[in-house]
């Protein structure tokens, strides 16, 4: 694992433009020595998935403050199930209820880091968590 | 100015305390840390004295207010004559559902309304394009026509409210609605009042709604500009907002330097579309953010009155004093809410209102503590409001005019952020304009940069974040939040789908044509708008002929 870096997919889903935790942890995740891609705004889970497979991506990171995640993030894990891609960790951020959590970890989603959470612990759950 | 023998003793005093009083405390205590910054990391001293402001001269820089340049704010009477207007942003689900939300706020005593549209009205997408899946009154009120727009201002007078319309690359569409309205309820344009947020420039510095390239965007901002200049005398149409800017991590002072720069950019584009500085500059208006650190807010709003001001006179020519008043809405700092311990939020927008109102607002929003998890509940709107209420008849903040002037610390540090604020205008004139600043990211890297620079200090303990990294605590997780129901989406395409049935789809063809044709032109595209959701186009139909002509945004990222 040491000499292979992490690559990771950072994407905010959506019509939602709010990306100052998208922005920020791309650069904590870069300083954190893992290959980070930002997909930019505006993202279909398509266009995210696709992301995935042409990078060919350990991690995806999903940003959600709109209040759309359970609608964009089972979509996700639908369509990475449908490419096979079952090997991807997938966490996400933002503002997300806790009660919407177990729902989301049901579709497998891998954790859900709320508003307030140090960048650090991000870091290390990713790095103890991923999979290739 | 301060006399010079008084100076010296004032400098001698200081001496004098340091090395004996201060000292001597300072020798069995030292102090809580070794340097103390504002939230925007500005260095702060133990004491400010006259020595900080002695180079200040009170008839050039602070005056007296209603008069240049404003410092002191731009009304003679301030809130002696009328408190601010208390204008709460509501909207979710659809134009029913906020419709009474509005009308409950109304008879709270809330004072004005401001519309939040959600995204795909936003990003000038219909409720039943794919795109707008998932998102249909998420995070504001779903609005496609005229026909949603009837009901979300039903029997609400608009020759009696003034209304705030949070939009912006869509924003000619939406004023042509909200005119052709004023129109059904036989309310004249110059009695309507109201303001059109209509800036895209920050948009794609840092919000992420835009639709078009800067340049036809430009062309429509002016357009709308144009036309309320000569038909809604009464309407704000630009609010160049540094909100979002101070959301995304700004500095206060980058928040106000930026807004500026934005502001210059506007009044340039204007003149070039040849127009006179004081037939329009009199209706521009601002957006700004208030954060929890009370005197540092109220140093922004003043030092940014007064570079206004300035910028207008000197660099402008403007001779209207109408055109040289920095006039704004404040909202309360959304990402300084806390998602841990929500209720602590209350006493943090507590603050930030007493801030916002001691700097000078002419209106303010107060966020709901619950929006860190959730839209606000219909209870946490109520406690918002009545926050403004308290502030406005209990707090004595609006007895006496700018209360803070004349501190040693409030007048150093508008000074301080003026010359901040004046290094950034500075930098980015050297680059080329602020068009050009945005182009290479200079604007967003210096934002991003302010942000990462934050979460560090709040990681590392450095900076108390009371609920975040200090008095931390398990909490049950939240219960009773506001959710729009899923199925909205399909509610609203079966609405769609029978509006386009319905309409007279001659008329509307011909209508959108025009609109193609007159786009195409110089003319300005305001009645041909007005007349295209007369005629029942869409907010989606209207964009993507202007799609078709105009092409999409893709920026470049700067991460």
């Amino acid at each position: 694992m040491a000499d292979k870096k992490i690559k990771i997919i950072v994407a905010k889903p959506g019509l939602d433009g709010h990306d100052r935790g998208a922005k920020l942890l791309s650069r904590i995740f870069a300083e954190a020595g893992m290959e980070v891609v930002y997909t930019g705004l505006r993202q279909t889970p398509e266009m995210i998935v696709e992301a995935a497979l042409q990078e060919d991506a350990d991690v995806i990171g999903l940003s959600s403050l709109s209040g759309v995640h359970n609608h964009f993030f089972p979509k996700v894990m639908e369509l990475l199930k449908e490419k096979k891609l079952d090997d991807v960790l997938v966490v996400g951020g933002g503002i997300i209820p806790l009660e919407d959590i177990p729902g989301l970890k049901e579709v497998g989603i891998s954790e859900i880091f709320g508003p307030g959470t140090p960048t650090p612990t991000i870091v290390d759950y990713i790095t103890n968590n991923v999979r290739s | 100015m301060i006399d010079k023998k008084e100076l010296e003793q004032v400098k001698k005093g200081k001496a004098n305390w340091e090395a004996g009083t201060l000292g001597k405390t300072l020798s069995k205590q030292g102090e809580r840390r070794e340097v103390f910054t504002s939230i925007s990391g500005i260095p702060i001293e133990r004491l400010y004295t006259p020595e900080d402001v002695k180079d200040l001269d009170y008839g050039k820089e602070i005056s007296f207010p209603g008069e240049y340049p404003y410092t002191r704010g731009v009304q003679p009477t301030m809130y002696r004559g009328r408190f601010w207007t208390m204008r709460q942003y509501a909207g979710f689900g659809s134009a029913k559902d906020t419709n009474a939300r509005y009308r409950y706020l109304l008879e709270q005593g809330q004072t004005g309304l401001s519309v939040a549209f959600h995204l795909p009205t936003q990003a000038g997408y219909d409720s039943d394009h794919p795109l707008s899946m998932g998102e249909v009154g998420k995070v504001g009120a779903a609005i496609d026509s005229i026909d949603d727009m009837r009901v979300l201002f039903d029997q609400i007078p608009l020759d009696k409210v003034t209304t705030s319309m949070t939009i912006n690359a869509a924003a000619t569409v939406l004023l042509a609605m909200y005119l052709s309205l004023a129109e059904e309820q036989g309310v004249p344009f110059d009695k309507i009042g109201g303001t059109i947020q209509n800036d895209v420039l920050k948009e794609i510095i840092c919000r992420g709604q835009y639709i078009f390239p800067p340049k036809p965007t430009m062309r429509l901002t002016t357009d709308l500009i144009t036309y309320c200049q000569k038909n809604v005398p009464r309407w704000n149409s630009i609010s160049v907002s540094g909100y979002h800017i101070r959301e995304s991590g700004s500095t206060a002072s980058q928040e106000m330097a930026f807004t500026i720069a934005d502001g210059i950019a506007y009044v340039q584009a204007c003149i070039d579309a040849g127009m006179d500085v004081d037939d329009f500059a009199p209706r521009l208006s601002f957006f700004f953010n208030v954060f929890t650190n009370v005197c540092e807010e109220v140093a922004k709003f003043r030092a940014g009155r007064r570079y206004w001001a300035k910028v207008m006179k000197e660099r402008f020519g403007a001779k209207n004093p109408a055109s040289q008043m920095m006039r704004y809405h404040v909202q309360t700092g959304g990402v300084t809410l806390t998602y841990q311990q929500v209720l602590n939020n209350i006493v943090r927008v507590g603050l930030q209102t007493y801030a916002a109102v001691v700097g000078g607002c002419q209106s303010l929003h107060t966020d709901s503590y619950d929006e860190a998890l959730c839209l606000p509940t219909q209870g946490a709107v109520l406690v918002a409001l009545r926050t403004q209420q308290m502030v406005a008849e209990e707090s004595g903040a609006c007895d006496t005019i700018d209360p803070f002037a004349g501190s040693y610390y409030v007048e150093a540090l508008t000074d301080q952020i003026e010359a901040e604020i004046d290094q950034y205008i500075k930098k980015i004139d050297e680059m080329g304009g602020t068009l050009v600043a945005i182009d290479e990211g200079y604007i967003q890297k210096e934002i991003q940069n302010s942000a990462y620079i934050f979460q560090k200090e709040i990681e590392s303990g450095e900076r108390a974040y009371v609920g975040v990294n200090k008095y931390i605590m398990e909490e049950p997780p939240a219960t009773g939040l506001l959710k729009v129901d899923m199925a909205l989406g399909e509610i609203e395409a079966a609405k769609l789908k029978k509006l386009r049935a319905e309409r007279d789809n001659a008329a509307w063809q011909k209508a959108l044509d025009n609109l193609r044709e007159v786009s195409k032109t110089d003319e300005n595209v305001m009645p041909a708008v007005i007349e295209a959701v007369k005629a029942k186009a869409t907010v989606g139909e209207v964009c993507d002929v202007w799609r078709e002509l105009f092409g999409e945004y893709r920026p470049k990222e700067f991460v």
